[in-house]
């Protein structure tokens, strides 16, 4: 190694590889794990089967975001399925010491919204969770990426996974976001770019003016919806908007310890002239507030564009495309502006915290919500909710017709009440618009930025927030 | 303490050709089905929504198929969600091997786990099994992990599949907990000489 420059994601891998295995893969330490109620249960049995204790308690930690309901959350949950998953989650955290950050505790929500809050998630380290979103974390300069479950009992059991190293590509931005363009926008135009498979086998590292320009927040969004585009991870390097989000949360460093830390999470981040498995620009001035029409998120436009006609599709997509069409009930060469909506939803690890909301907010003012459209506001965790009603934006909501909900993941998967009727449209700030994801079998996902959809609301309609604003 | 699990050297049996791009998880069993605390009912949900949608005109309905135990898919099959749910929906419904132009990654991975293949094929090879499968579903397909091989009737053609997973595959050591259990020492090690974990 000596001198020559390294990558974050090269610094991190080195700092917790265990040992090589005799598979040749690595065993990796994994320095924190996120736990929630879906993806554990099964792991926890598989523990008890084998007698096996969960080898750090204190580094892991969980919470209840999948199935808790939005409207009302007092126990027992009226669905006595999802009573038997929090039960459960509620037992494993008890036999095994682990910190579970419940209802009570004032602390719960979205699992990729409550780690960051609450400085758990930190820069350098690496990040498990059975959730394949798990990838938000990386905004801070951590590895971090979704499992399933069987590797969730091998982190509960040893701390570690059985991993073969990732590639590595830089994602340049250049330029310069305009307004009413958000980071949903950039990570939808990222995916449209490079394919919803394009970063398999890859780690994204995200760089450039437009992601340094970002909040915090902001860089969650693009990290999130790394996996939408085929990569397990995506990161950004550590910066002053990273030191500056986490000074003073409640499990990052304090006093002293934070000045070491900064200086130690300096140095794990990527050095100029470091290599890179491949590089790619992104413009971001070209990007337009943007909207998916298919059913996957890569199926998306610029919201002045139109939706594609099989002619100008190449070849290997003409199927997809032609699954998408007829799915969504749309035309070939059909503008995606005016496309009429039933359902709003604004919440989501994705974009479900306070600089979302403030967004959606300032473009709720503008209008009431069109009668006959049902439009959600789920807070991405108890904290987010606390302060947008500490700013009144509660209030804002409510007062142009939308619904303020309780936290959790609510209609991004529908394993809650929360879910779409039917043949309904969703404008959705949520990450996936697959067939039958927001709960009905037959319904449609327009995934937007939470501007986007709030003005979408307000219009009953897919309408250009930039003409709002 | 762990169970040693068996070597898995091949799989074969008759083949079910699913065509489709991008087929993702929440497809394969929609999120409502694993508001479960076990496996054990995964395998009933296997692509519900879909196939109720294709009334009867789904793959897994194609009387030609029945009792397959490789799935013939395209390109990113597996994407979305990380829900162990997915394969093991697959797995509980008999399914014991995939062959596709690519998987999602945290989808294979999951296969492994499971002592499950995933093989991929260059895209002519894999229309030719497709189109040989698709005639004859009587036939008898074989994934050799050890020589990473596909058999057909259209012949042996090689496939793809990653050295550690194939090594894991044919150590037994897919289920991976005891390998890591073993490098418990090392772990100690590790742990502490991260800052973050030693509290700076």
């Amino acid at each position: 190694m000596g001198n020559t420059p390294r990558n974050l994601f090269d610094k991190v891998w080195e700092a917790h590889r265990v040992r090589e295995l005799p598979s040749g893969q690595t065993q990796l330490f994994i320095g924190t794990h996120l736990v929630h109620e879906v993806t554990s249960p099964q792991a926890f049995a598989m523990l008890r089967e084998r007698d096996l204790p969960v080898r750090f308690p204190n580094r892991t930690f969980a919470t209840v975001d999948h199935i808790i309901p939005t409207d009302s959350q007092v126990r027992p949950l009226s669905d006595e399925l999802a009573e038997a998953m929090m039960t459960e989650l509620e037992r494993n955290c008890r036999d095994h010491d682990i910190h579970l950050f419940d209802v009570a505790s004032g602390h719960q929500g979205i699992v990729h919204v409550i780690g960051p809050e609450q400085g758990i998630t930190l820069p350098g380290s690496t990040i498990a969770c059975g959730d394949s979103h798990t990838s938000t974390h990386g905004a801070f300069g951590a590895i971090a990426f979704g499992i399933g479950t069987s590797q969730v009992r091998d982190v509960l059991a040893t701390q570690c996974l059985a991993m073969a190293r990732l590639k590595v590509r830089r994602i340049e931005t250049t330029g310069k976001l305009n307004p009413g363009v958000y980071a949903k926008d950039v990570t939808l135009a990222i995916i449209r770019q490079l394919g919803v498979n394009g970063g398999v086998g890859y780690a994204y590292e995200y760089a450039g003016p437009v992601i340094d320009a970002m909040s915090l927040e902001e860089r969650m969004t693009v990290c999130n919806m790394s996996i939408e585009g085929g990569a397990r991870c995506g990161y950004v390097n550590p910066d002053e908007t990273t030191y500056d989000y986490l000074r003073g949360r409640p499990y990052a460093p304090q006093g002293d310890a934070f000045e070491r830390a900064v200086d130690w999470w300096r140095s794990m981040a990527s050095e100029p002239g470091a290599h890179y498995d491949d590089v790619v620009e992104i413009d971001g001035s070209a990007v337009a507030p943007t909207v998916t029409w298919g059913i996957n998120p890569g199926q998306n436009l610029g919201v002045d564009e139109k939706i594609p006609t099989l002619h100008e599709t190449p070849d290997d997509e003409r199927a997809s495309v032609a699954e998408a069409l007829d799915y969504m009930d749309l035309r070939a060469g059909q503008p995606i502006l005016g496309i009429p909506i039933d359902v709003a939803f604004i919440g989501s690890c994705t974009n479900g915290r306070i600089s979302d909301l403030r967004e959606a907010a300032r473009v709720a003012r503008h209008g009431q919500v069109q009668p006959g459209v049902r439009a959600l506001v789920v807070p991405g965790s108890q904290e987010v909710a606390r302060q947008a009603e500490a700013e009144g934006l509660d209030e804002v909501f409510r007062a142009h017709g939308f619904q303020w909900r309780e936290p959790g993941c609510s209609m991004c998967l529908a394993m809650n009440p929360d879910k779409l009727q039917g043949r309904e449209v969703c404008a959705s700030s949520s990450n996936r618009n697959f067939k039958g994801r927001q709960g009905s079998p037959s319904g449609r996902t327009l995934l937007m930025s939470p501007a986007m959809v709030a003005a979408a609301a307000i219009h009953g309609k897919v309408v250009d927030v930039r003409e709002i604003l | 303490m762990t169970a040693t699990r068996a070597s898995v050297e091949s799989v074969s049996g008759r083949a079910c050709v699913l065509r489709g791009d991008d087929i993702d998880t929440d497809r394969i069993i929609p999120a409502r089905f694993m508001k479960v605390v076990t496996f054990d009912s995964v395998g009933e949900h296997l692509f519900e929504d879909d196939r109720l949608a294709a009334k009867g005109n789904h793959a897994l309905d194609d009387d030609r198929y029945e009792g397959a135990s490789i799935l013939v898919v395209d390109k990113n099959f597996g994407c979305g969600s990380s829900r162990e749910h997915a394969p093991q929906s697959l797995m509980r419904f008999g399914f014991n091997g995939f062959i596709g132009e690519s998987f999602a990654e945290i989808f294979a991975g999951n296969c492994t786990a499971l002592g499950l293949v995933c093989a991929t094929l260059g895209e002519d090879d894999l229309e030719n099994l497709m189109g040989s499968v698709d005639l004859d579903p009587e036939q008898e397909v074989r994934i050799d992990v050890e020589a990473r091989t596909v058999t057909s009737r259209v012949g042996t053609v090689a496939c793809q599949i990653p050295d550690g997973t194939r090594r894991q595959l044919l150590e037994g050591s897919w289920d991976a907990t005891g390998m890591l259990l073993d490098g418990a020492e090392d772990v100690t090690k590790t742990a502490e000489a991260l800052p973050y974990v030693s509290g700076f």
